[in-house]
């Protein structure tokens, strides 16, 4: 029987140590700046937002493929359709708030009815984004944008996935939106590490339960699953980076074989992540589940670290929810 | 690829077909929007017949003009012109609105291929025709980029968005043309939510703003000739129309927005349309 870290998925060497931390915004910047450089196509678009974005170093090397809107972000969604119509392939950067709130029917009929090769680069989502509050914090946009079909959702959990779903987005067809954060955060991946669309990667096994996660909370993740050793508890650590379409194979998988599931999101609990995950296990195989997520709370002002432990998205939150999961599978 | 030359007597026989097919398709359908469908038919006409540059026989055809209707629910006279200009049977027009029809009730351009855009939420289409000519304008192609609104969508801040920053990025490929026929579902556009002065409005956003007869081929064709000449302002043409034009109990009828004619009304509207 297989148990620790999965050595298929060539996580850093020093994940339980001093790990490297890099804003998730910085894998988009940078991911598009090569993709620009590979792609004639790929043109970025912003709304007053390119360096909090880091759409600003793409507009550096390529003003000529820059579009700068201003603050009108049901405009940007538009004209951002308008150039997949003629070829291109545009990604829209701003704060995950207004690409999915203020633009969300921009997002619904422009670009989802319209089957548009639009890309959605939503920033600052989560509590993490700190100072500004609960307006710049986005804990909504899973929910609204998997709901919208031929949408792709994906929420790479570190700076190089983050890279790594940019390119991806740019190379499948249709409507992506990716969803990352404001904060730097723990680089738990390498080069090597798989990143496909639509398949979520075991990055621990276990037998006990079962822990999925996107994001920052992989790494929550992974830090409960050490801790639950001590507590004899064997977690298996999913990195489900893509909600949708939504890998139910390994979900299915997981309920028959660990017999209880929690999920984890910087996002509220209701409508998004661990919704979807609930959604597959209550239509196909019922088991024990626990929601890591925000409580219908809006967000408010804070240091990242405090915000974090303030809205139960810790670490020590998803080993509480492990017990309440395991508690219920006993009975 | 040689394109046809319709004379304008030719033009306006088809008008007329287009209003009866117009007239047609919402009765078969039992819904649809005659009105503003009715108000809209020169300057359609006007552009599949003479000035747009479009193949019915390649869709695809890169190097085309780009029509962008951003008032979605006058698609049947979107439609009308479509199989009227030769991209498919006109006999298909009687399915509008159908169970699996191409022809929804809104533009679905992946149901009919020969949309550039599916729509029907109004204030997103100027956008849209934005992102196109400035992707034009990167690749320093040719392609024109038309887009019709109406008089009422201009309410849609969007729009406005779209026109700060057409004229910003100094888009003279883009030509908008405003259908403006004073009516909406609550009533005159004067009453519900006033927008004059327009000509100033879109003046004071940086257009050129040309203000013609909207049911007068040929003023709407030397407007559009006028626009492709004007350079560093994207053009707005400001049609000056009737709300169901040419069927004289719905000429200036709010009521006949969003509703489709029974069957007296039918027959009554295609007399006036000369059957």
């Amino acid at each position: 029987m297989k148990s620790g870290l999965n050595p298929k998925m060539e996580l850093v060497k020093n994940l339980y140590g001093e790990v490297d931390e890099i804003p998730t915004r910085n894998g988009y910047g940078h991911g598009l700046v090569e993709l620009g450089k590979k792609n004639r196509d790929v043109v970025v678009l912003c709304a007053d937002l390119s360096d909090s974005t880091r759409a600003l170093w793409f507009a550096k090397e390529y003003p000529e493929r820059f579009v700068e809107v201003g603050i009108a972000e049901q405009d940007m969604m538009g004209i951002a359709a308008g150039l997949a119509a003629v070829g291109k392939i545009p990604f829209v950067s701003t704060y995950g708030v207004f690409c999915t709130g203020r633009a969300w029917d921009q997002m619904r009929t422009t670009v989802a009815y319209g089957d548009f090769n639009v890309k959605i680069g939503g920033a600052h989502g989560g509590v993490s984004v700190g100072a500004d509050g609960a307006t710049h914090q986005s804990l909504e946009e899973i929910a609204l944008t998997r709901v919208l079909p031929n949408m792709k959702v994906i929420v790479p959990t570190d700076y190089l996935e983050t890279k790594k779903a940019t390119f991806e987005a740019a190379r499948i067809r249709g409507p992506v939106m990716l969803r990352f954060g404001r904060e730097k955060v723990p680089v738990i991946t390498t080069d090597k590490t798989p990143f496909r669309v639509g398949k979520s990667e075991t990055y621990r096994f276990g037998e006990d339960v079962t822990i999925f996660a996107c994001g920052p909370m992989v790494y929550e993740a992974l830090m409960a699953a050490k801790e639950l050793e001590k507590k004899k508890i064997d977690a298996r650590v999913i990195n489900m980076h893509t909600i949708k379409p939504i890998d139910s194979e390994s979900i299915l998988k997981a309920a028959r074989e660990t017999g209880a599931i929690v999920t984890a999101e910087e996002h509220q609990a209701a409508g998004g992540f661990g919704s979807a995950i609930s959604e597959v296990i209550v239509e196909n195989y019922p088991v024990p589940i626990k929601r890591v997520g925000v409580l219908d709370r809006f967000g408010e002002s804070g240091h990242p670290d405090e915000l974090m432990a303030e809205f139960n998205l810790k670490g020590t939150d998803i080993v509480r929810a492990v017990e309440n999961v395991m508690e219920r599978k006993r009975r | 690829m040689a394109k046809e030359r319709h004379t304008l007597e030719d033009m306006k026989r088809i008008a007329k077909e287009i209003r009866k097919d117009i007239i047609r398709m919402t009765h078969a359908a039992g819904s649809g929007h005659p009105g503003g469908s009715l108000s809209s038919v020169e300057i359609m006409v006007a552009l599949y017949f003479d000035v747009m540059k479009h193949d019915p026989k390649n869709h695809n055809w890169e190097e085309r003009d780009r029509f962008v209707l951003s008032k979605g629910h006058v698609c049947p006279v979107l439609y009308s012109t479509l199989a009227r200009s030769g991209y498919f049977n006109p006999d298909e027009l009687m399915t509008l609105r159908k169970l699996g029809s191409r022809l929804q009730g809104h533009p679905d351009r992946k149901k009919l291929p020969y949309l550039e855009i599916s729509c029907g939420s109004l204030g997103q289409g100027l956008s849209i025709a934005v992102g196109m000519a400035i992707g034009m304008r990167m690749d320093k192609r040719n392609p024109r980029v038309y887009c019709l609104m109406g008089d009422g969508e201009l309410q849609e801040g969007q729009i406005w968005e779209a026109a700060m920053s057409a004229a910003h990025y100094k888009l003279d490929n883009l030509c908008g043309i405003v259908d403006v026929n004073g009516l909406q579902i609550d009533g005159e556009t004067k009453d519900v939510m006033n927008m004059d002065p327009l000509p100033d409005k879109w003046k004071a956003f940086g257009w050129n703003v040309i203000e013609a007869e909207g049911h007068e081929i040929d003023s709407m064709i030397k407007a559009f000739r006028e626009a492709e000449k004007f350079k560093g302002k994207p053009t707005v043409i400001l049609a000056k129309t009737v709300k169901g034009k040419g069927v004289d109990f719905m000429e200036h009828e709010a009521g006949w927005h969003g509703k489709a004619p029974d069957d007296d009304q039918k027959k009554r509207a295609l007399e006036c349309l000369g059957e």
